[in-house]
């Protein structure tokens, strides 16, 4: 047998209030793309910031082959053959692809000059590797989230790598993309690389991955062959029960159209949207990224001025003009990029829960922190999120518990109509559920509610009726009932989709 | 455990540092001039203090939000001429709100550069700075400005005069921290500035009006100088065209050493007071131990240095680090 490229032995890690890492152990054999799993904040980011240096454990040990290590940063790690892709993205905007890919280390010509050239040609080889439609000369910042996670990817090809590590790569990937994702981890594997993957997605982890490795609570809960095991059981031992997943079948009584839309259009980003959202029902938005999805809601939200077309409410015409407009009007929006949109990452959880209705939520000139407390604790037992007080700094909690906040901060404003934008990014598979659960029954409630998703499971779970929409356009609207997924799949590939209301 | 592992000393170095070292301060200052620590002294640093701390808790709205106010300085000077040459002029019952009035639309004025245009802070406050000071050169005609009655006049007050044998630059000092520490901590709006300060686009997907905030911003920060301004006037009855000047880093100073980050979203009015007292402290203690006047600037930018480093030591609990 051979011996792993890496170990982490009885690692432990704690925070104030929080035991993040209790006593994992954990290794990765050569070629091996091995799984680590588990709920929101059960410590699957921390474990790999100690293995990356970021954070020195309280106790236990790292060896990378044979010789144990003390990690002392990135750069250490990197020297060792440990590359990370993180799941926040780190990369300097201002700078051009290849200089973020070789940051720190652009190759020279005389007299320490950067060698641009070879710098682009580098660059450009490992990038027709991923098959991405950027340059190495493009600026980071001109390029969507997922092509800057591929920018991230592409800088772990750089290097001899031993060992690669993945925190949620896919989270913000299109399908295409993935496809390309997986075939770069293929590739690694058969160099005999060591991978550590981590996902809260089950379809990805049973098509890729060889062993899966399980937290809960910061407890190492055991190692599975993934060819010997099911999503039910791993499920069962992520979160200890079972789920529900499958399609929506239920309806709830429709009441009045709450939202309407008629040939609204916003310059190049989407043309001729009509559609309408009834009290007590799930609209699902589906298609791909830059299918002009996100800019409807922002528009709705009173961030854009569409150019043409009308938007009602409860059947009057209505212009929103900022999102202070839309709120007044009973209009949430849950943002797609939480960390940009969604929160203020150095104020605690409950000030972020709070604060679209901080203005209204006082006693004579002051907030009233005990309401506030009280709304915290409401959609904290919820959402169940995970944190050890509402004065935790929400930068400080895991990443689908940030998510969660998002969430609550938008469900506690009761609103008409919840727009929600790709909900479940990052956020476990219990979790997951219990979300959509949320949205269906707040539908149930009478709300009028939208969902944009990038998933099909998610669409599929909780949408009465899917409006597929390709390039700006919607092409198609189907009932729950009539929709298949590959019709689903067609719509959004601008194939063969019928404009029909 | 009980011996401390060198880590471990770093790590508590890095996060009390400023009590640390302003501790050190002390007792070094102590030892050298046994003046020092007497009542009559500290209550002479807080009184020294006053018109900077004032200004400083403006400052502090500002910073929280996420940009800097440069012009403080330059604007105080501007309050103080003004004040002087309309308590002559139409009396000290009217001159006063005038000068107000007049402060407060020059804050306003950069509040909307910096709100509404969305203007880069340091580039506008830094041209105000400049450009105010120019205004009140051109009011004075670049001469000092003096009341001409010293004696007869109710206005010194503000300056000179004590109620509860406590002066009243102190007593303003106080009240107006108390009254803005409650603002910034308790209110609405103080919970708005720290949002728009750390993260203004989030801020703005809350509803949050981000323009009006920072403009409201300014409009504190103007009020703090002007009354400022007046302390200065009451307190001299006389002034040069630049009793400001310089003022406004000494001001970020305190407000820095306070910990308050210059990135936005973090700070207290409790910890600039803080920061302000440090600095009287400190600058007191330069010129009881025999340094020259001058020193202090050196010494000034040295401490804001220092101070800055040990913030980013703090947030990262390191002394040195490669990694942010
Ligand atoms: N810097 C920190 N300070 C305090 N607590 C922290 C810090 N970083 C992480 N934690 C806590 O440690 C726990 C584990 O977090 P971690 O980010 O490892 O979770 P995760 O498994 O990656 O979750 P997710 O799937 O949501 O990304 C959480 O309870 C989190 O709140
Ligand atoms: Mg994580």
């Amino acid at each position: 047998m051979t011996d792993p490229v890496l170990h982490l032995d009885d690692i432990v890690k704690t925070f104030p209030g929080v035991r993040a890492l209790d006593g994992v152990s954990f290794s990765v054999m050569p070629g091996e793309v091995h799984a680590l799993m588990g709920e929101n904040g059960a410590g699957k980011s921390t474990l790999m910031k100690v293995l990356g240096g970021i954070y020195q454990p309280d106790g236990g040990s790292i060896h990378v082959g044979k010789e144990q290590v003390t990690m002392s940063g990135p750069l250490e790690a990197k020297a060792k053959g440990i590359v990370f892709i993180h799941q926040e993205l780190s990369l300097a905007e201002e700078l051009s692809v290849a200089e973020n890919i070789y940051l720190g280390e652009l190759p020279r010509k005389s007299f320490g000059r950067v060698d641009w050239r070879k710098l682009s040609d580098q660059t450009n080889t490992i990038l027709q590797k991923l098959n991405v439609g950027f340059d190495a000369t493009t600026r980071v910042g001109d390029l969507s989230i997922a092509n800057q996670q591929m920018v991230e990817i592409a800088r772990a090809l750089t290097v001899d790598a031993k060992a690669v590590i993945f925190d949620e790569p896919t989270a913000s990937l299109t399908d295409a993309e993935k496809v390309v994702l997986f075939d770069v981890i293929s590739d690694l594997q058969k160099e005999g690389v060591g991978i550590i993957y981590i996902s809260h997605r089950m379809e990805e982890i049973f098509k890729i991955t060889d062993r899966i490795s399980i937290l809960r609570d910061g407890q190492y809960q055991g190692t599975v062959n993934t060819a010997e095991t099911n999503e039910e059981a791993v499920t069962q031992m992520m979160i200890g029960r079972k789920l529900d997943l499958s399609r929506n079948e239920t309806h709830h009584e429709l009441g009045d159209v709450a939202l309407e839309v008629r040939g609204l259009s916003c310059g190049k980003l989407y043309q001729d949207i009509s559609f309408e959202v009834r009290r007590g029902e799930v609209v699902g938005f589906y298609g791909l990224v830059g299918a002009g999805r996100t800019e409807i809601a922002e528009t709705l939200f009173g961030l854009r001025d569409p150019s043409a077309g009308q938007i009602l409410l409860d059947g009057e015409e209505v212009r929103i003009t900022s999102p202070n407009d839309a709120i007044a009007r009973g209009i949430s929006l849950v943002p797609e990029d939480r960390k940009g949109q969604g929160l203020v990452l150095g104020m605690n959880c409950r000030d972020n829960m709070t604060l679209p209705q901080v203005q209204d939520l006082t006693s004579g000139p002051f907030v009233a922190e005990g309401a506030e407390v009280a709304i915290f604790d409401q959609y904290r037992d919820r959402l169940d999120i995970r944190t050890p007080g509402w004065k935790q700094l929400v930068g400080n909690l895991s990443g689908g518990n940030q998510q969660k906040i998002v969430i609550g901060k938008w469900l506690s404003m009761h609103p008409n109509v919840l727009i929600v934008d790709e909900p479940t990014r990052g956020i476990d598979v219990g979790s997951k559920s219990e979300i959509h659960k949320l949205l269906r029954e707040l539908a149930a409630q009478g709300y009028a509610v939208m969902v944009i998703s990038s998933e099909m499971p998610e669409v599929l779970h909780v949408a009465d009726r899917i409006v597929a929409m390709y390039s700006g356009r919607i092409m198609r609207t189907f009932t729950s009932d009539e929709v298949t997924e590959d019709s689903l799949i067609q719509a959004i590939s601008g194939l063969g989709g019928h404009e029909a209301a | 455990m009980a011996t401390l592992t060198k880590q471990q000393i770093g790590t508590v170095l890095a996060k009390q540092g400023i009590l640390i070292a302003f501790a050190v301060f002390m007792v070094a200052f102590t030892l050298a001039n046994s003046k020092f620590i007497s009542v009559d002294n500290l209550f002479s640093v807080v009184r020294s203090s006053a018109i900077l701390g004032v200004m400083a808790l403006g400052v502090t709205f500002v910073v929280i939000s996420g940009n800097l106010d440069l012009s403080v300085g330059s604007m105080m000077s501007f309050s103080t001429i003004v004040v002087l040459d309309l308590h002559d002029q139409i009396g000290p019952a009217l001159a006063i709100p005038a000068m107000f009035a007049m402060t407060l639309s020059l804050g306003a004025f950069i509040g909307f550069l910096v709100g509404y245009l969305r203007l880069n802070s340091l580039i506008v406050t830094l041209g105000m700075l400049s450009a105010i000071h120019g205004l009140t050169l051109t009011y004075s005609g670049g001469q000092n400005m003096d009341i001409a009655d010293k004696e007869g006049t109710w206005f010194s007050v503000f300056g000179q005069g004590s109620a509860l044998g406590i002066p009243v630059p102190i007593l303003i000092f106080v009240a107006l921290a108390a009254l803005l520490g409650v603002v910034l901590a308790k209110t609405p709006f103080g919970r708005k500035v720290y949002a728009v300060g750390g993260n203004g686009t989030a801020a703005t997907f809350s509803g949050i009006r981000r323009a009006r905030t920072v403009f409201a911003c300014y409009i504190i920060s103007a009020f703090c100088v002007a009354t400022a301004g007046l302390i200065q006037a009451s307190r001299s009855l006389g002034s040069q065209n630049t009793v400001g000047q310089g003022l406004e880093l000494e001001v970020l100073a305190a407000v820095i050493l306070g910990g308050a980050s210059l990135l936005g979203g973090s700070g207290t009015i409790f910890k600039t007071v803080i920061g302000v007292l440090i600095l009287g402290f400190i600058q007191n203690g330069l010129l009881l131990i025999g340094l020259q006047f001058y020193v202090q600037f050196v010494v000034t930018w040295v401490i804001i240095i220092l101070a800055v480093w040990l913030d980013i030591a703090a947030k990262r609990g390191k002394l040195l680090s490669s990694i942010a």
